[in-house]
């Protein structure tokens, strides 16, 4: 248990002007662990996400990954170190094919990305990982259809397929199941409990009762701090989370207030 | 659909000459050279969603170099215009520096600012460029070239520039470019570093367009102000957008279609930009995905 972490936050901290969006935040991920990151709206957890996977820089604190300071490091570069991550709003690429998609997501890691006059082939080892990365998000027969043709769950499903293809470290999700019918979110809900077990999970997740099924430890987090730490089993009757998620008797209207002047930040 | 109609084109082209009168061979040369150009720009514009208004200006660069190296220094032809397309090339890599890290229309106003530099450095550094006379040569003259035979040299670079220009946008690198236009965000979380890829690829765009500049240097034997100008560049962004942008051959359609017409109605009436400027305006409502765009378009129905 008492191993190196594999994802270390210390005391993070990620303002806009005089917003702290993420507020002194720290935590620990052990190898193989599945977290998940629950909160109201506006609470700061996909800035955190941006703090670990770089699209947005840390103001305070250090984020350690596998030992390496990555707290300055450009996404491409924590992606070469093995940070993978999903988008909340779709971000795919719609023209092209699913295929075509993957191969991209196969070579950001690869040399062939700089073939100017090379045939744009996957090479066996990357074949091998897309189709593998594929058939885990349930996507096989799918690789000619062009993605803006894809129906939305589809489209959620090949954002997961893309994160896998260059076998991360670490996965980070968010919100992999928003906007889809339950139908579609058990699908998914399978898709992430298959994953492979060695692999680092951190889900974002609005659906409690989903997210709880599939983690080991749960952090939730309000107004861009962490306010509970705990396995998901004692999530659901902490008062604090009741608080969070049902308001209390008293506060109701002043935490949906701090809500909605932290929206725009997630 | 390429694979069939391409030798049918290329066989055509091949016996123009033999039937064309020399006025039109002449033409013809100049749609292929511009064909070049206009691909260059659509490997940015259509490729990497970067549209330049700066190929005017690498293209005259080439242009400029070739015609001072040969007549002035007094270099032999071919080195002469591997020099120039080295300009335009290295420039290319100085106003990519520049402005990659832009999109939209900031890349727009940067590489057009950017272009217009260019302008007044031929305009203004008379002892070199010669100022508003420009540089005069006799490339062809010394060359020996009659203007079928031209015609047959600059066929034969076109093709090859062409088929080097087809084999970028389908390598892997092609993929990522298109990957780039897509969604910039989501390829840095892939790894991609995509300021390098598009440095990249805005160098090779350059390459690309000094080949074009170089051989109109031949092709006209005269490089003036008004080929670094800005509607130069306009006028390569504009066959582009006429042929299809993302389409690469598209360009020679566009070069065919804005040089024929321009040949055509300047015999009527010296009202050449106005009739572009209509036609450009009609492309864009009925056919924004220009010729090429609208047969696959049709063909796929």
């Amino acid at each position: 248990m008492f191993e190196a972490p594999v994802l270390s936050l210390s005391n993070i901290t990620v303002a806009f002007g005089a917003l702290k969006a993420v507020h002194d935040v720290s935590l620990k991920l052990r190898l193989g662990e599945r977290r998940a990151v629950l909160g109201p709206n506006g609470a700061g957890k996909t800035t955190l996400f941006n703090a670990i996977t770089g699209s947005t820089r840390a103001s305070s604190g250090r984020v350690v990954f596998e030992g390496v300071d990555m707290t300055r490091m450009s996404p491409q570069r924590r992606a070469h170190l093995g940070v993978a991550r999903t988008f909340q709003i779709t971000n795919l690429f719609a023209e092209l094919s699913v295929l075509e998609n993957m191969r991209l997501a196969a070579r950001g890691l690869s040399w062939r990305k700089f073939s100017l006059m090379g045939r744009d082939r996957l090479s066996h080892t990357e074949a091998a990982q897309v189709e593998a990365a594929l058939a885990a998000s349930h996507l096989v027969g799918r690789e000619a259809t062009v993605v803006r043709e894809m129906s939305y769950g589809e489209q959620r499903q090949l954002e997961v397929a893309m994160a896998l293809v260059g076998t991360p470290r670490m996965l980070l999700l968010d919100e992999p199941a928003a906007g889809l019918s339950p139908a579609e979110r058990t699908h998914v809900a399978a898709i992430i409990r298959n994953l492979p077990r060695n692999l680092t999970v951190v889900l974002i997740e609005h659906d409690m009762d989903l997210a709880l099924g599939l983690v080991d430890s749960v952090t939730v987090m309000q107004n861009g701090r962490v306010i509970v730490e705990a396995a998901p089993d004692e999530i659901r009757n902490h008062p604090l989370v009741q608080e969070v998620y049902l308001g209390k008797p008293h506060g109701v209207g002043e935490a949906e207030q701090e809500g909605r002047a932290n929206a725009h930040t997630v | 659909m390429i694979r069939i109609l391409s030798p049918v084109l290329i066989g055509i082209a091949a016996l123009a000459p033999l039937v064309l009168p020399t006025y039109f061979v002449s033409v013809a040369t100049q749609i292929l050279i511009f064909a070049v150009l206009a691909m260059a720009v659509d490997l940015l514009a259509g490729f990497t969603g970067r549209t330049p208004l700066c190929h005017g200006a690498i293209f005259g660069t080439s242009a400029y170099v070739t015609i001072y190296a040969a007549s002035v220094v007094g270099w032999p032809i071919g080195l002469a215009m591997l020099t120039g397309i080295l300009a335009a090339t290295c420039l290319a890599m100085v106003f990519g520096l520049l402005a990659v890290r832009t999109s939209g229309v900031y890349f727009l106003l940067l590489t057009l600012a950017l272009g217009l530099i260019v302008w007044g450095v031929c305009l203004r550094w008379t002892e070199i460029t010669g100022g508003e006379n420009g540089l005069r040569a006799q490339l062809r003259e010394d060359l020996g070239l009659s203007t079928r035979q031209l015609y047959v040299a600059v066929l034969v670079t076109v093709l090859c520039a062409t088929a080097a220009m087809w084999r970028l946008v389908r390598s892997p690198f092609g993929l990522t470019m298109r990957g780039i236009k897509e969604g910039e965000g989501r390829m840095a979380s892939l790894g991609y570093d995509v300021t390098l890829h598009l440095l990249i690829a805005f160098t090779a765009s350059g390459f690309f367009a000094g080949v074009a500049g170089a051989l109109y240097a031949v092709f006209n034997d005269f490089a003036s102000p008004s080929i670094v100008q800005l509607s130069s560049s306009v006028q390569g962004l504009l066959m582009a957008i006429v042929g299809g942008v993302g389409t690469l051959f598209g360009g020679f359609v566009g070069a065919f279609v804005i040089i024929a017409m321009e040949q055509t109605v300047s015999a009527f009436t010296e009202r050449w930009p106005t009739v572009l400027g209509l036609t450009f305006i009609l492309m864009m409502i009925f056919a924004p995905e220009g010729v090429v765009g609208k047969a696959r378009l049709l063909l796929k129905r």
